[in-house]
């Protein structure tokens, strides 16, 4: 079983998932922040392969992905450093990327390479459910290697029933018809979307990200959900003045208690 | 048998061979799904297309003339014919597609139409069918391509538009394209993005495709005119994602003897570092939503493109022109920055018809291809050069 299923079988409230981009603010940042994360008790991380055209992303994670590929960030390198990392951390890591980029290092050869560095997860948010199910799925079901879909406030029925289906370990719920990191708060439109998911009782666990920024939007969410993603806010607190260990678990504590521990 | 098991089509997925597709987030998935289970009824919709007939008829100007270009004729020892679609109204192909896709949106029910824009011929043409038909309009545009198209940036101020600058990458049109998709995720519900190429998720291309296939359309009864014979011996068009080729070349896809010849941006030259040659440079990946061929590292990063065209300045081609590509139905040339100028002089000064700087490149490949005294070319006036007339002074001024 991977970390991401030990991890809901665990727990399945309050689920934490923050997500930085490899590479930002520098090129060696990802080992201190996987650390400070495991640190700090987070549930989940999520690391960004940084792209040139991250359709799916606002402005904070684009450009934190400019500046980790300015900053010489490859993918054979988040590799190298991610293998490091997993010696030391027993965190479920994801990783979260576009499809062109698994489709250029070779998928199949991709996905075995992940799972043997380490890596619990994928989100591909531009990969088509059809091609996956067809051509994937049952590599990652042989890798035992999770896989999350999204979900956002337009998808039908039938189709959340699909991601269900195929998704392993979580269903990835998009908070509100956007793209990351430009919305703040939770509206009462969301809160019924929040509703109207939760009561399809869905099999799998299901975290809820984009627009997550603080302690109350994280407590909204984890009554709708089991859970959290955040991204924007944490890039945005880590790209300080401040030693990045501090601004970590400052930002952590924050979002868990809405208080900075003197 | 073997004709229909070799036609050139889209398949149900969205795939010409191995290229389309839509790989898109799932935040644009029920827009898409929107539009895909429309455009097809759509096509075959007599209203709809009635109205479209009667606003390419007497909104745009259609039919385009095909005009028996005598004096470039004689210069390169063959027949040459010019496809007009300069002369449509705003001043480029463009217009076809954005006809369709308005009575579209009016169809779906949206209030809200956005676009991006390379060289603005897109733009301008997007702006004016929402004016036509009283619907907010935004447009993206590369800041670089902002400046170096101004007069398509006022023409869209005037008409109503908001021209939004698109800041990332290289400030062109891929990056507009990105962030015209950022707003259609923003906004799913009531906003229709007209794309203004045959690129992005199925079923664009083909739907893209389909609006311009007017121009090959009225080519086949115009040649059987003017020659005797629908089919010419070639077709040239340049190509950026590669909507004025595919209008071109659409009702002659499956005519074996017709050769298709696409001519791509090369810059400063293929190997300079600062091109746009897709199919020379590119490989397999994915952009914009659509499997195709797209210039990229090793890792998948889309690189930059350059030309000094607007419109030619894309790192992608539409999946139909990957796939006419790969099986070698297309031949492609490209020209390069230089090329383009010079051509855009001797065009105009041999029949009097400045070319936008996108048409320009394909007539720069005039000069690389020998055909029979015999043949029949036609070569696809893609806009007209207006826009571009700093471009064209500026050569002028230090070549002669």
């Amino acid at each position: 079983m991977n970390r991401i299923d030990k991890l809901f079988i665990k727990k399945n409230k309050d689920i934490l998932n923050i997500y930085f981009t490899a590479g930002f603010p520098n090129l060696e940042s990802t080992g201190v922040i996987l650390e400070k994360l495991s640190d700090a008790s987070v549930d989940l991380v999520e690391i960004g392969m940084p792209y040139s055209d991250p359709l799916a992303d606002g402005p904070t994670i684009q450009n934190s992905g400019q500046k980790a590929l300015a900053n010489g960030m490859s993918i054979k390198h988040l590799f190298k450093q991610i293998e490091v990392a997993r010696k030391t951390i027993d965190t479920p890591l994801i990783l979260m990327g576009y499809f062109n980029q698994v489709m250029q290092y070779g998928e199949e050869k991709f996905f075995r390479k992940i799972k043997e560095i380490g890596v619990d997860g994928l989100i591909l948010p531009d990969m088509p459910l059809h091609i996956y199910e067809r051509a994937y799925r049952s590599l990652f079901e042989e890798l035992d290697l999770g896989i999350s879909f999204l979900i956002s406030p337009q998808t039908d029925f039938e189709r959340i029933k699909k991601i269900e289906e195929l998704s392993r370990g979580f269903i990835y719920m998009v908070s509100s018809a956007s793209i990351t990191g430009v919305k703040n708060g939770i509206d009462a439109k969301q809160i019924k979307y929040f509703e109207r998911i939760n009561s399809l009782h869905l099999t799998k666990p299901v975290l809820i990200g984009f627009g997550i920024s603080d302690n109350k939007s994280f407590r909204t969410a984890c009554e709708y959900s089991n859970g959290a993603i955040i991204g924007s806010a944490f890039i945005k607190a880590i790209n300080s003045e401040e030693p990045i260990e501090q601004s970590i678990s400052n930002f952590i504590n924050k979002i868990r208690f809405d208080t900075i521990p003197v | 048998m073997n004709k229909l098991r070799d036609k050139i089509s889209v398949d149900e997925q969205g795939y010409y061979g191995e290229f389309g597709g839509a790989y898109i987030p799932e935040m644009l998935y029920g827009n898409v799904e929107e539009i895909r289970k429309v455009y097809v009824s759509f096509w075959q919709d007599k209203a709809f297309k009635q109205e479209f007939d009667d606003l390419l008829k007497d909104f745009v100007g259609r039919p385009s003339p095909l005009y028996h270009a005598k004096r470039l004729s004689e210069k390169f020892k063959t027949n040459i014919y010019l496809k007009r679609e300069d002369l449509n109204h705003t001043g480029s192909h463009k217009i076809n597609n954005t006809i369709g896709q308005i009575l579209l949106a009016k169809k779906l029910n949206k209030k809200r139409i956005i676009a991006e824009t390379g060289a603005g011929q897109h733009g301008v043409a997007t702006a004016t069918v929402c004016a036509l038909m009283g619907l907010e309009c935004i447009v993206y545009m590369g800041s670089v391509d902002i400046e170096r198209q101004a007069p398509n940036v006022s023409r869209m101020k005037m008409l109503g538009a908001e021209v939004r600058p698109a800041l990332s990458g290289s400030k062109t049109l891929k990056d507009a394209t990105n962030e015209a998709i950022r707003d259609w995720i923003n906004n799913p519900l009531d906003t229709h993005y007209i794309i203004g190429s045959v690129v992005g998720p199925h079923p664009y291309p083909d739907m893209v495709a389909k609006f311009q296939s007017v121009i090959s359309e009225e080519m086949k009864w115009q040649l059987k005119e003017k020659t005797g014979n629908e089919n010419p011996d070639a077709i040239i068009a340049c190509i950026g994602g590669g909507s004025n080729a595919a209008g071109a070349f659409y009702h002659y896809l499956n005519e074996k003897d017709v050769r298709l010849i696409a001519v791509e941006a090369a810059g400063h030259g293929i190997d300079s570092g600062e091109s746009a040659a897709t199919s020379v440079l590119g490989t397999k990946g994915v952009i914009h939503g659509s499997r195709t061929l797209l210039m990229q590292t090793e890792e998948g990063q889309i690189i930059e493109p350059y030309s000094i065209s607007a419109g030619l300045d894309y790192p992608g081609i539409g999946p139909l022109h990957a796939h006419l590509i790969e099986t070698k139905r297309a031949e492609t040339y490209a020209a390069t920055d230089k090329e383009a100028l010079q051509a855009a002089l001797e065009i105009t000064r041999l029949e009097g018809i400045i070319p936008a700087l996108e048409t320009a490149h394909a007539f720069a490949v005039l000069h690389k291809i020998s055909f029979n005294k015999a043949d029949v070319v036609v070569l696809n006036v893609s806009g007209r050069g207006d826009k571009d007339l700093a471009n064209y002074i500026k050569f002028i001024e230090t070549n002669e």
